[in-house]
């Protein structure tokens, strides 16, 4: 069954296409990854999803109620976790919960149980009487996290779940969605613009410019590259791609800092055959560095845009984000 | 689907954390007596020897401004708690708001709802200090300064939703307050009767809501204090009238406010 299913769904803000035509399905209990930098369209299809933002065209159908028909039996049906903070920072993680069981219309008994289920769930039976101005940015997330389940949402929208969170509590969040899938049978659909994490999900849309460019599996994605990757740096790199050409090579490429990167069937047997070709002829090269390594999603998003993840530029609302930040951590 | 007991719940529940935020917040409710004493007793003990015409003589100008003070606390409180929506929608509970199933109307009302309570309890505040100036208060007195004190908090935080309705920043913020609010305040007649004032400043007041917010609060404060013919030359309009004019800019603030907050991207 598809839980949500889009069409041609496209969103303009003036003449900017922030997401142009997109087009996909996300199947029941999967984990769906919008993988893509910022200012992708990521936030922008979730928001479309979510029924915060309407479509300029196209349709979009969440539990097989339209967006655009139903937003309020849409809401009721989803939960969201966003990219910034939304927890009453005043009010404890109880509280938090309780004024969120309120606004679903989740009756008293079963918040009583649920909310004692999820604390359970995301180890913060402890704290939910103190306030969440004394959580860290991790236990706030997890708060965040049980807080949209409350209601029992088929579908959990994350939008970059783990940003701004450093490395260590970014894997406990993921051990927490991995044991909810598990436990619930819940359907995940998440952007981020984190490759390690893109690794985690079932399948991936890879997303540029407001536009879908691949949907796979990581591995059937990564399979796109072909092969393996080598990176090399030798004393002359530009004779050493002239030199390449002998070889059989899937592509060969200039890295951004000058190094040669090459995408080949079997690395493992092709580097022995370069070193061989690089010491051959007139004019010997001297080989610097040899790397040899399995393709990533990001090898993978070169392939398909022709540029690693950008950063956008700050805009008002990421100067208001970085305030917030240095102010409130 | 749109249930009324749904969007009457939501509408509670927006109210009910304005409430409970307010109650815990007990540095904020101390730090916001700091700039209503400061010009209660500052400016009123400072421009009291310059004002000694005022009401023939009769008048002690700290009595005189004391229904200011009320309305400055009611006025600064129900704008900023409105405004924060600004703050509260990008990174705060209020995002979450945004995305359950109560409609952006009830949003809206529980929020002019909260807004207002909070504002209405800081003028409730205020007046402990009346004792204190020698302004006798009577229970009807009370309960008639609570209820304008409430209205001119809907109408503030009406307008006060009017203006944040479609900002996505704080940068305006500043110029809020500096064009909006100071303006709105002083040529309220909080300060100084508006007899006899330029006729620029006569008419730009006719048109600031908060003039018909003070203008009863001073009417019904000073009451039992002064002779009524003097009171009658420092107020403009009878209290029934101040309450029509406050009515009719609460509902121009609010049904446009609600609009334009309830408007979809």
């Amino acid at each position: 069954m598809n839980v949500i299913h889009v069409e041609s769904l496209t969103r303009k803000f003036g003449d900017f296409v922030a997401v142009q035509e997109v087009t996909f399905d996300v199947y029941e209990n999967e984990v769906f990854g919008f993988l893509g930098p910022n200012g992708a369209g990521k936030t922008t299809t979730i928001n479309m999803l979510c029924t915060l933002l309407r479509p300029s065209g196209g349709r979009a159908e969440v539990n097989g109620i339209d967006v655009a028909v139903d937003p309020h039996a849409v809401r009721q049906s989803i939960g969201l976790i966003f990219q910034d903070p939304s927890l009453d920072e005043q009010l404890t993680g109880r509280e938090n919960l309780r004024f969120h069981a309120m606004l679903y219309d989740v009756s008293t008994d079963d918040f009583r149980r649920r909310s004692e289920e999820l604390l359970d769930m995301v180890e913060l039976t402890d704290k939910a009487d103190d306030l969440v101005r004394t959580y860290s940015g991790g236990m706030k997330r997890r708060l965040e996290i049980s807080r949209g389940l409350l209601h029992r949402p088929k579908v959990l929208f994350l939008d970059e779940p783990t940003l701004g969170l450093d490395p260590q509590t970014r894997r406990h969040i993921w051990e927490y969605l991995f044991r909810l899938r598990d436990r619930r049978g819940i359907t995940m659909f998440m952007t981020t613009h984190y490759m390690d994490e893109a690794e985690n999900c079932d399948r991936i849309a890879i997303i540029d410019h407001g536009q879908i460019v691949a949907l796979d599996t990581p591995e059937a994605l990564k399979g796109l590259v072909g092969g393996d990757i080598v990176t090399v740096r030798t004393s002359n790199n530009e004779a050493a791609i002239t030199k390449l050409t002998q070889l059989e090579t899937i592509e060969t490429r200039r890295g951004p800092e000058g190094q040669v990167i090459i995408e080949t069937a079997k690395g493992d047997q092709f580097i022995p055959r370069m070193i061989n070709i690089f010491a051959d002829g007139g004019d010997p090269l001297e080989v610097h560095s040899v790397n040899l390594r399995r393709p990533t999603l990001e090898d993978v998003f070169i392939k398909l845009t022709g540029r690693a993840i950008r950063e956008e530029e700050a805009s008002g609302k990421d100067q208001m984000r970085l305030r917030r930040r240095m102010f409130h951590r | 689907m749109i249930s009324i007991r749904r969007e009457l719940k939501g509408a509670f529940t927006i109210w009910y954390r304005d409430v409970l935020r307010f109650s815990r917040d007990r540095s904020r409710i101390l730090a916001s007596f700091g700039q209503p004493l400061l010009f209660l007793f500052v400016f009123g003990a400072g421009l009291a020897p310059a004002m000694t015409g005022l009401g023939a003589g009769q008048v002690d100008f700290k009595q005189f401004i004391f229904p200011g003070i009320l309305g400055m606390a009611v006025l600064f409180t129900s704008i900023f708690s409105s405004v924060s929506i600004v703050w509260d929608r990008e990174f705060g509970f209020l995002k979450e708001v945004m995305v359950a199933p109560v409609s952006r109307t009830s949003v809206a009302l529980g929020k002019v709802a909260g807004g207002s309570t909070v504002a209405m309890f800081q003028g409730i505040l205020m007046l402990i200090f009346a004792p204190i100036l020698g302004i006798k208060l009577t229970v009807g007195q009370l309960t008639a300064l609570i209820g304008l004190m409430l209205l001119l908090a809907a109408v503030m935080t009406s307008l006060g939703i009017l203006i944040a309705a479609r900002q996505r920043t704080m940068e305006g913020f500043h110029m809020i307050m500096n064009f909006i609010l100071l303006p709105l305040f002083f040529l309220s007649g909080a300060f100084f009767p508006l007899r006899g004032v330029p006729l620029w400043m006569e008419w730009v007041s006719k048109i600031d809501p908060v003039t018909y917010g003070i203008d009863p609060l001073r009417s019904v404060a000073l009451r039992e204090s002064l002779p009524a013919a003097i009171l009658q030359d420092l107020t403009l309009h009878s209290v029934e009238t101040n309450i029509v004019v406050m009515l009719a800019f609460g509902v121009a603030f609010l049904v446009p406010a609600i609009w334009l907050f309830s408007k979809q991207d």
